[in-house]
C-alpha cells in the first residue's frame, strides 16, 4: 500500500505486477475480498487499485462528492501517472465511475471492462433497476450480493477494529456518492456513445442486486461492447469466479479491435 | 420551570397487527381514517385544555409510523396557535436535515409566530435514522445539511431588509426574502433535541435550549454538565430554561391510579423504538466507529444500551415496566408527592433544568385520563414546581 498525491486528494492506492497499465475501480463494499482477482490480473498487467476518496485509507476533501469528482480525479491520475492505453476496469460503483471517466476522455483508455456496474437508469420512474441494499434486510443482500453467501459472505464478528473501521468508512462513503439518485446519474445513458473504446460488459449470472438483462442493455447503449454471463456468481463475479473473470479480461484484451 | 405537555399523537389502533416493525415499511392501509380523524381531535383537544391548566404545549413529527401520527409538527401548532391563548408553543421538532426546503420552514414558523402573537418556541432536529428512509435523505452528510439549513432558516428569520443570495452546498436560492417576518426579536427561541455531550456543545455554542429524551438518570449528567461547561467557555449567559428534561408522567389520587397510568403512557417506550434493523443504522448515519462496532456486533445491538438503570443495568425498553422507568429516570408516577419527590431526586441529581418536558399521553391512554392527567398535575405538582427554584 502505498500514497499518491492527485491534486488535493492523497489516495491510498495498491500497485502490483509489471505490464501495461489496468486501472480497477473497486465497487461499494467487500473491497478485501478481490485480492485473489487482483493477484491474477498482477500477472500480466501492472494493476492499479487505488481507494476511492472516503473509502478506506483515502481522505475525501471537503466538497468533494460525486462521481463526476471521482471521475475528473481518475482521469487526472492517468495523466499525471502517464499512463497510455490503460484497460479500465470496474466493478459495481466503480463501474459506475469508469462510465463517468469515458464520456468525459477515452484519450488515454485503451479498454473498458465494465463488472456488475452501476450507474444507469433505464426503466420507467416506478421501475427499480437496482436493488435498495438500503431498505432490504441485510440477509437478504447478502444473498442477492452472492451466488454462494454460506461461502463467499465474510464473518464480521471476527475482524479487528481498524478493518471494521475501513468497512464501515466504505459504506458510508457509497452513500454518500450514491445515495440519490439511487446509484446512478441520470444524465449518463445519454451519453453513452461517447465510449467508443472495446468494452467488455461482465455479468454475474445471479447477481440479484442488478440483474443480467440491466447489463445486456447497457451492453447494447455502448458503442462497441460485447456481453459474457459468469455462471455460479453474484454482484461481484471476480470475487467468487476470479479465474474466469481474469481470463475473460486477458481474452478480451488480446482480441482484435472491431473497428 | 416551565412545563409542557407532550403526546406523538399515536395511532395505536394499528399495534396490534405489528410486529418486527412499527415503521417504515407498515402499508396505511392499517390506518382507518375515520378512526383517525377522533384520535387527532382528541389529541387536539387536550392540548387546547392545557391552555386553560397553564401546560405549555410540545409537538413533534414522525413518517410512516404507527407511533406517531403527526407527520407535520406544524400543522397541530397551527391550529392551537388560533385556539389557544396564553401558553407558548414548542415544536421538537423541524427535521430541517430532512426537509428539502428551509425557507418554507422559516415561512411556517414565522407564520405561527404571527398568529399565535409571539407564542412559537422552534425546534430544529437533526432526526432519528428510520427518518431518512421515508425522506430518502442522504445519511452520510445529514449533519452537513442540518446546520446549514439552520443557518438559513435563522438568516431568513432575522433579514428585514429585502432578499438575499443563499449558493450553499446543499441550497440554493438567489431571492430569500420570507414574509412575515417573526412577531419575536430576534427570531422565536430555538431548540435541538440532543442525545450526547458533543450534541449539547454544539448547541450551548449558539445559545439554543436543548431537549434531552430518553437520557434518564445515567446519561442526562454529562449532557446537561457538556452544555454549561461549553456556554461558560464561549461566554454565553447559562439560565436554567437552556436545559429540557423530558419525561413520562403518570399522577392519580392514589399511587395505583398514577402508576396505571404512567404504564399507558410508557407503551410509548415500548413501541417507538421497534423497527426493522435495516432502517437502524443507514450508513453515514453514525460516526464510524459507532457503525464499525455495529459490524462486528453482526448489526444488534446499536442503539442498545440506550437506556440505563441508576446502577448502570441496560434495560430493554420493549419490556420496561413502571418500575425500571422510574428507577430509570424516565418517568415520575404515582400520587402528587410521589411525583414532585422523584422530580425534585431527579432535578436535584442532574443539576437543575428549566424544562420539564412532560408526555402526559402516550400509548393507549385514553381521554379521560389524560384529562385526568394533565389537571391533577396542573392542580397539584405545577404550583409546587417553584419549590425547586428555576
Amino acid at each position: 500500500m502505498t500514497r499518491i498525491v492527485v491534486g488535493e486528494v492523497s489516495l491510498e492506492i495498491s500497485l502490483a505486477g509489471e505490464g501495461p497499465p489496468l486501472l480497477f475501480l473497486h465497487g461499494g463494499d467487500y473491497f478485501a475480498q478481490n485480492q485473489d482477482f487482483l493477484d491474477k490480473l498482477a500477472r500480466r498487467w501492472r494493476v492499479l487499485i487505488p481507494r476511492h476518496p472516503g473509502f478506506g485509507g483515502s481522505e475525501r476533501p471537503d466538497g468533494f462528492r460525486t462521481v463526476h469528482d471521482l471521475a475528473y480525479l481518475y482521469l487526472d491520475l492517468i495523466e499525471q501517472q502517464h499512463l497510455d492505453d490503460v484497460v479500465l476496469v470496474g466493478s459495481s460503483f466503480g463501474g459506475w465511475i469508469a462510465l463517468e471517466m469515458c464520456v468525459r476522455s477515452v484519450e488515454r483508455i485503451g479498454r473498458l471492462a465494465l463488472i456488475d456496474t452501476l450507474g444507469v437508469k433505464f426503466g420507467g420512474r416506478e421501475q427499480r433497476d437496482i436493488a435498495d441494499i438500503y431498505a432490504l434486510p441485510a440477509d437478504e443482500v447478502v444473498r442477492r450480493t452472492f451466488f454462494d453467501p454460506e461461502q463467499t459472505a465474510p464473518d464480521y464478528s471476527t475482524i479487528d477494529e481498524a478493518e471494521a473501521a475501513s468497512i464501515a468508512s466504505d459504506r458510508a462513503a457509497t452513500a454518500l456518492y450514491g445515495w440519490r439518485p439511487y446509484m446512478h446519474d441520470p444524465g449518463l445513458r445519454r451519453w453513452l456513445h461517447r465510449v467508443p473504446v472495446p468494452t467488455l460488459v461482465i455479468w454475474g449470472q445471479s447477481d440479484g442486486i442488478v440483474r443480467p438483462d440491466y447489463g445486456e442493455k447497457l451492453c447494447r447503449s455502448l458503442p462497441d461492447a460485447r456481453f459474457e454471463l459468469i455462471p455460479e456468481a453474484g454482484h461481484y463475479p471476480q470475487i467468487e469466479q476470479p479465474d474466469p473473470v481474469a481470463d475473460a479480461i486477458e481474452r478480451f484484451a488480446r482480441a482484435e479491435v472491431k473497428s | 420551570m416551565k412545563v409542557w405537555h407532550f403526546s406523538e399523537m399515536a395511532y395505536h389502533p394499528a399495534w396490534p397487527e405489528l410486529r418486527d416493525s412499527y415503521r417504515v415499511v407498515i402499508p396505511n392501509r392499517l390506518y382507518d381514517p375515520k378512526i383517525g380523524a377522533d384520535l387527532y381531535h382528541r389529541y387536539l383537544d387536550e392540548w387546547a385544555l392545557c391552555d386553560e391548566l397553564g401546560i405549555n404545549i410540545m409537538t413533534n413529527e414522525h413518517h410512516a409510523t404507527a407511533t406517531c401520527a403527526d407527520s407535520v409538527c406544524t400543522i397541530p401548532m397551527a391550529i392551537l396557535a388560533r385556539e389557544t391563548k396564553h401558553v407558548r408553543l414548542l415544536a421538537l421538532g423541524m427535521p430541517i436535515g430532512n426537509r428539502n426546503d428551509p425557507i418554507r420552514v422559516a415561512e411556517e414558523y414565522s407564520m405561527l409566530d404571527v398568529i399565535s402573537r409571539g407564542r412559537i418556541e422552534m425546534g430544529f432536529v437533526k432526526g432519528v435514522p428510520f427518518e431518512i428512509s421515508p425522506a430518502n435523505t442522504n445519511p452520510a452528510d445529514l449533519i452537513e445539511r442540518f446546520w446549514e439549513a439552520h443557518d438559513l432558516i435563522l438568516k431568513a428569520m432575522t433579514t428585514h431588509d429585502g432578499p438575499f443570495n443563499w449558493e450553499g452546498t446543499h441550497f440554493h436560492y438567489r431571492q430569500v426574502n420570507v414574509w412575515p417576518r417573526p412577531w419575536q426579536e430576534p427570531h422565536p427561541p430555538v431548540w435541538m433535541p440532543v442525545g450526547s455531550p458533543g450534541s449539547a456543545m454544539e448547541a450551548a455554542e449558539r445559545g439554543m435550549t436543548i431537549g434531552v429524551l430518553n437520557t434518564g438518570w445515567v446519561r442526562t449528567p454529562p449532557i446537561f454538565e457538556a452544555y454549561r461547561q461549553r456556554a461558560a467557555e464561549v461566554g454565553r449567559p447559562m439560565t436554567p430554561e437552556r436545559l429540557a428534561y423530558m419525561a413520562l408522567v403518570g399522577v392519580g389520587s392514589t399511587r395505583e391510579e398514577g402508576r396505571r397510568r404512567a404504564d399507558q403512557i410508557l407503551d410509548y417506550s415500548r413501541t417507538s423504538g421497534i423497527v426493522a434493523p435495516q432502517f437502524i443504522n443507514p450508513p453515514g448515519y453514525a460516526s464510524v466507529a459507532q457503525s464499525a462496532q455495529a459490524l462486528r456486533m453482526g448489526g444488534a445491538g446499536f442503539r442498545a444500551g440506550r437506556i440505563q438503570s441508576r446502577d448502570g443495568r441496560s434495560i430493554d425498553p420493549r419490556r420496561m415496566s413502571v418500575d425500571d422507568a422510574i428507577d430509570a429516570g424516565l418517568s415520575f408516577a404515582g400520587t402528587p408527592d410521589d411525583v414532585f419527590d422523584q422530580l425534585r431526586a431527579f432535578y436535584n441529581h442532574v443539576g437543575g433544568f428549566g424544562h420539564l418536558l412532560m408526555m402526559g399521553q402516550g400509548g393507549l391512554l385514553s381521554h379521560e385520563e389524560t384529562v385526568a392527567n394533565l389537571t391533577l398535575f396542573s392542580k397539584a405538582v405545577l404550583p409546587r414546581l417553584e419549590e425547586l427554584g428555576a
